[in-house]
């Protein structure tokens, strides 16, 4: 495993700052198969990056090299969350599939909204984007309540549509909680989608606390590593 | 993200004679053929990381949200959004309130009032 170093492409319009530099771990030993993995986002991003990096290191052993990029705003990154987009993040996934010399997508959760659409792959229970707000706005709502303030999904969206709302402590901007809004279709319908039954055992993301099942990860490793397997058996 | 003691011992029965529901089968947990208690109890197990023996001693009486430090707002609103998913109701915000989420019993009774009316 290694840590390595990116550069987005600095955001139209800002050319004379550049984007600071991100980070992403790397499984790499210029193997054929490349897997570019993309995290879970917000609170889901923490709750499955153990399990996220188990997948890596079993996709390691059967000989599969891949990538989990910081995407803007996220992780260890040190640009302000508030301004990202889904288009940012795509085109920054975009940008470390083909410096990574990726060959295929493996999205998590939510980092389905994320993938670069030319690439083929799997998607781990993929969630729209307006059912993953619709999510955080209800437990903001919730938290609101607990501190004696009476907040509704719609009036949240109200203000966050003008100013961006901070969502379970995430700054999101007006733009990526209307791309998110927008966002009611299934994503990523080209890659081929990894169900929670084809794992076995409960959802990790649903966790009240942070944890892990080893042997989830390992099926999920297995199943991305048999489909290459077979595909390279068929010539493709 | 703080990492908060798991309170275990939230599930023991409030008393002795408090009735134990019945155990989530080994079987998948999904499918509208299994019973509520055992379709929420699975869930919940999901939410908690529960053991399934730990699983078995949550009863009608046994304590939730304000009961179990890690039951956070996040945690809800995800437990929330499975069971719409697995029960196939809409759980409006203005239906949730302390007294459905207070215990396992109070939440099964609203899923069983809400699957009624759908």
């Amino acid at each position: 495993m290694e840590f390595r170093a990116w550069s987005p492409a600095p955001l139209e319009g800002s050319e004379q700052r550049p984007a600071p530099e991100e980070w992403m771990v790397t499984f790499d030993r210029s193997r054929e198969a490349r897997v570019l993995v993309l995290p879970a986002l917000f609170d889901e991003a923490n709750k499955l990056r153990r399990s996220t990096l188990t997948v890596m290191r079993a996709l390691d052993e059967t000989g599969i090299d891949s990538a989990l990029p910081d995407l803007p705003g996220c992780h260890e990154s040190r640009a302000p969350m508030d301004t990202q987009t889904l288009a940012r993040w795509r085109s920054c996934a975009a940008q470390v599939a083909h410096e990574f010399g990726a060959t295929h997508a493996l999205t998590i959760r939510g980092g389905a909204l994320t993938v670069p659409s030319a690439l083929p792959g799997w998607r781990y229970a993929p969630l729209s984007g307006a059912k993953l707000l619709a999510n955080a706005l209800r437990a903001q709502v919730l938290a609101e309540r607990e501190a004696g303030r009476t907040e509704t999904r719609e009036s949240l969206m109200e203000q966050g549509r003008k100013d961006g709302l901070v969502l379970g402590g995430w700054p999101v901007g007006s733009e990526l909680l209307q791309e998110l809004e927008a966002a009611s279709e299934e994503p990523a319908p080209s890659l081929t989608a990894i169900t929670q039954e084809q794992l076995g055992g409960g959802s990790l993301w649903l966790r009240a606390e942070p944890g892990e099942d080893s042997a989830q990860s390992e099926a999920l490793a297995r199943i991305v590593a048999e489909a290459i397997q077979a595909a390279e058996e068929a010539g493709e | 993200m703080s990492s908060k003691p798991i309170a275990q011992d939230e599930f023991a029965p409030h008393s002795d004679t408090t009735p134990t529901l019945q155990a989530v089968p080994e079987a998948s947990a999904k499918g509208a053929e299994i019973a509520p208690e055992a379709q929420l109890k699975s869930i919940l197990t999901d939410v908690l990381g529960l053991e399934s023996e730990d699983a078995e001693e949550l009863t009608t009486d046994s304590g939730l949200f304000g009961h179990m430090p890690e039951l956070d707002s996040m945690a809800v609103a995800g437990l929330l959004t499975e069971i719409e998913d697995r029960f196939d109701i809409v759980i409006e915000d203005e239906d949730v309130d302390g007294e459905m989420l207070e215990t396992f019993g109070g939440l099964l009774d609203f899923v069983l009032a809400k699957t009624e009316q759908g």
